[in-house]
C-alpha cells in the first residue's frame, strides 16, 4: 500500500512551508543603517538611539521567552533594573569604570536572580506565569524605593562614565554617548542579535518552539519543560540586564522606575509593536516605540493617551506587529499578477 | 507486529503491569489490572467506553500515578516516572486525538524527537540546520512513515490522515522499545485506517521498535493486526487471549463490543 494514499487532501505547492529565515537580515540591514547614522544624523537622533540600542538588545531576549518559548512576562523590567543597578553600584560605590566588567556583572547578576525567580515563575503558565513575574518585578521596585541607603531610594543611583576596553575618553559627555558608546553598543546589538539568531536555530530552540506550541506533546518527546523555559528565563534575563546597563550609562542614572511594572509593560508594548512572531520584530518594535514616543511627547503632553490608543489599533488591526504587515504587504505584492502591456 | 501475526519472539516481559489499580476517590477505573507484554507482540487493549483503557495507557507512561501496583518496563519500575524519563528509557506513546506542534513543520516535529534522543540541546548555539546526523535521522523516519514529500509542510496546514501521522511518527522518532498507540486511527476516515496501519507496522520493524500496544476500538483492525487482545471491563480485565479464540467467542465479544457487531465504535 502507498504511503501516500493517506488522506492527502492538497498539493504540497497548496500548503504553507517554512517562512524562509530573513529575520536576521532585517536586523542586520537595521544595524547597518544604525551604524551610517553617525554621518548624517543629529547627535539628538544619535542619543535617541541608546535607548533604542538597549531596548533592543533587551527584547532579545525578551522575545525568547515570549515568541519563542510562549510565555509572556510581565516583569521583565526587573532585569533592566538588576542591569542598572549593577553599573551605578559599580561605577559609584565601587570604582569599577570598566564597561566590560559592568556588562559581565550585570549579566551574572541578571542570571543568577533570574535563576531563583524563573525557577517559581516557569513552573506555571499563561496569566498565573505573567502574574508572578509581575510580583517579583514590584517585589524589586519596592527594595530600589524603600532601601534608601542601599539603592538611593527614589533619588537612584549616579551611574559613573566607564571605560570602554579599558580606554577613557576625555571628551564631553555628548560625545562620549554618540561617539564610542554609540559604537560600542551598536556592536554588542550585533553580537548578540548573531548569538539570538544562533539560539532560535538550534535544536534548544527548536524545544523551545516545541514547548510553546505543546508542551504536554513536547514532554512525550522527551523534550525537558522546566529545565528549557528555565535556560530561556535566565537567557532572557542576561539580555535584559545588558539592556539594562547600556541604558544606565546613556541616562547616567539608575532609578527605581527601571523596575517598575509600567516598563515592563512597555517592553511588551514593543514586542507588539514589531511582531513578536518574528526574530527582527520586537528590534523594530523598540526602535518604532521610542521613535513614536519622543515624537508624541514633542508635541503633546497627553502622550500617554495616544501610546494607548495606538496599542488598541494595532492588537485589533495589526495582531502580527509592524513586522507581520510589511510581510503581509510584501506578500501581497508578490502575489499581484502583472499588469498587461 | 506482522498483519500476518507471526508469533512473539520470547516470552520474557518486555514491559508489564502487576496488580495496578487507579481510583478517582471513590470510583475505581482501574482494578488488579495485570498484564504483559513480550518481544515481538502486538497487543491490543480493547473494552466498552469507560472500561479503563485510556486510564491503563496513562499509568503506564506517566501521566497518571497508579493507586496501587507496579508497572515494570525492561526490568524497572516505572510507576510515575513521568514522560520525559519514559520516554529516555525507549516508551514513547500518542494520544487519542491528534497532537501536534503545529506551527512547526514536519521536519522540525521530528527532530524535536530526534534532538532529544540524540541529546542535541546541552549547547544552545548548536546550529539545527548544518546537524547532518540529527536531519539524517528526521529524514529516515519521515521516510518510513510516508512523510518524506511533507517533510517542509507546517504541521497544521497536514490533512487529517497525515497528521495522526505525523503525531505517530514523532513517537517512532525515539526510536523507543515499545510504542503505546490510543487510538492510532481515530477520528481519520475508514480508507485511511488501514493505510495507516500498514505503515505503522511496517515503520515498527523499519525503526527496531520490539512490542506496540494498542487501544483500538475498530475490531476489524484489532482482528488483523493483534497478536493478543486484552479485554478490560469496568477496570478489570475481563480477557487475555488471541485474537482467533477471542473473535470465536460469541459471549465475549458481546461482553466487550455491546453487541454482535464485529466494529465498535465511540459515540
Amino acid at each position: 500500500m502507498s504511503h501516500t494514499s493517506i488522506g492527502i487532501s492538497t498539493p504540497a505547492t497548496a500548503q504553507r512551508t517554512l517562512p524562509r529565515p530573513t529575520g536576521l537580515w532585517v536586523l542586520l540591514g537595521l544595524l547597518t543603517i544604525m551604524a551610517l547614522l553617525p554621518l548624517v544624523a543629529s547627535p539628538y537622533a544619535l542619543l535617541l538611539m541608546l535607548p533604542f540600542i538597549a531596548y533592543g538588545i533587551a527584547l532579545l531576549g525578551f522575545n525568547l521567552l515570549f515568541g519563542t518559548t510562549g510565555l509572556l512576562s510581565f516583569g521583565h523590567a526587573l532585569f533592566l533594573g538588576v542591569g542598572a543597578y549593577a553599573a551605578a553600584v559599580l561605577t559609584s560605590k565601587l570604582g569599577v569604570l570598566s564597561f566590560e566588567l559592568l556588562l559581565v556583572t550585570a549579566a551574572l547578576a541578571s542570571g543568577v536572580i533570574a535563576l531563583a525567580v524563573g525557577a517559581l515563575c516557569v513552573r506555571y503558565t499563561r496569566i498565573f506565569f505573567g502574574m508572578l513575574t509581575l510580583a517579583f518585578g514590584m517585589l524589586f521596585h519596592s527594595f530600589l524605593f524603600k532601601f534608601y541607603g542601599l539603592t538611593g531610594g527614589d533619588q537612584g543611583m549616579r551611574v559613573l562614565r566607564p571605560l570602554l576596553l579599558g580606554m577613557e575618553w576625555r571628551g564631553g559627555k555628548t560625545a562620549f554617548l554618540t561617539g564610542p558608546f554609540y559604537y560600542y553598543a551598536l556592536a554588542l546589538f550585533a553580537l548578540l542579535g548573531l548569538a539570538m539568531w544562533r539560539i532560535t536555530q538550534s535544536p534548544f530552540g527548536l524545544h523551545l518552539r516545541a514547548i510553546r506550541e505543546n508542551a504536554g506533546k513536547a514532554a512525550y518527546v522527551g523534550v525537558e519543560i522546566f529545565r528549557m523555559r528555565l535556560a530561556a528565563f535566565v537567557i532572557s534575563a542576561v539580555y535584559g540586564g545588558i539592556g539594562g546597563v547600556i541604558l544606565a550609562v546613556t541616562t547616567g542614572l539608575a532609578d527605581p522606575e527601571l523596575a517598575y511594572w509600567t516598563h515592563s509593560g512597555n517592553l511588551v508594548f514593543m514586542a507588539v509593536l514589531g511582531g513578536s512572531g518574528s526574530f527582527a520584530g520586537p528590534a523594530v518594535g523598540a526602535l518604532a516605540f521610542v521613535v513614536l514616543q519622543d515624537f508624541v511627547m514633542s508635541i503633546t503632553q497627553y502622550w500617554r493617551f495616544v501610546m494607548g490608543g495606538t496599542l488598541v489599533l494595532l492588537v485589533v488591526f495589526l495582531p502580527q506587529g509592524l513586522s507581520g504587515a510589511i510581510e503581509l504587504f510584501a506578500v501581497r505584492r508578490k502575489e499581484r499578477p502583472p499588469h498587461a502591456a | 507486529m506482522q498483519p500476518d501475526r507471526a508469533p512473539a519472539l520470547e516470552t520474557t516481559p518486555l514491559f508489564e503491569t502487576i496488580r495496578v489499580s487507579k481510583a478517582y476517590g471513590v470510583y475505581l477505573a482501574l482494578r488488579d489490572v495485570s498484564f504483559q507484554v513480550s518481544d515481538g507482540e502486538f497487543v491490543s487493549i480493547v473494552g466498552p467506553n469507560g472500561a479503563g483503557k485510556t486510564t491503563l495507557v496513562n499509568v503506564v507512561t506517566g501521566l497518571l500515578t497508579p493507586t496501587r501496583g507496579e508497572v515494570r518496563f525492561l526490568g524497572g519500575d516505572i510507576a510515575g516516572v513521568g514522560p520525559v524519563e519514559l520516554a529516555r528509557r525507549g516508551m514513547s506513546r500518542t494520544f487519542q486525538l491528534v497532537n501536534i506542534f503545529p506551527a512547526l513543520t514536519v521536519r522540525e516535529t521530528l527532530a524535536v524527537a530526534v534532538a532529544s534522543r540524540l541529546r542535541r540541546v546541552a549547547n544552545p548555539f548548536r546550529s539545527l540546520r548544518r546537524d547532518d546526523v540529527l536531519q539524517a535521522e528526521a529524514e529516515r523516519v519521515a521516510e518510513v512513515l510516508g512523510l518524506r514529500a511533507r517533510l517542509d509542510i507546517v504541521a497544521s496546514t497536514l490533512s487529517q490522515g497525515e497528521k495522526k501521522l505525523l503525531d505517530i511518527a514523532s513517537a517512532f522518532a525515539l526510536n523507543p522499545t515499545v510504542i503505546l498507540l490510543d487510538e492510532p486511527t481515530s477520528g481519520v476516515s475508514t480508507g485511511d485506517k488501514h493505510a495507516i496501519m500498514e505503515v505503522l507496522v511496517t515503520a515498527a520493524k523499519a525503526v527496531g521498535v520490539r512490542a506496540i500496544v494498542q487501544v483500538e476500538h475498530d475490531m476489524d483492525l484489532v482482528e488483523r493486526y493483534s497478536h493478543r487482545i486484552v479485554a478490560l471491563q469496568e477496570g478489570s480485565v475481563l480477557a487475555d487471549m488471541a485474537p482467533e479464540a477471542f473473535f470465536a467467542d460469541p459471549a465475549m465479544i458481546s461482553a466487550v463490543v455491546g453487541t454482535r457487531r464485529k466494529t465498535m465504535r465511540t459515540p
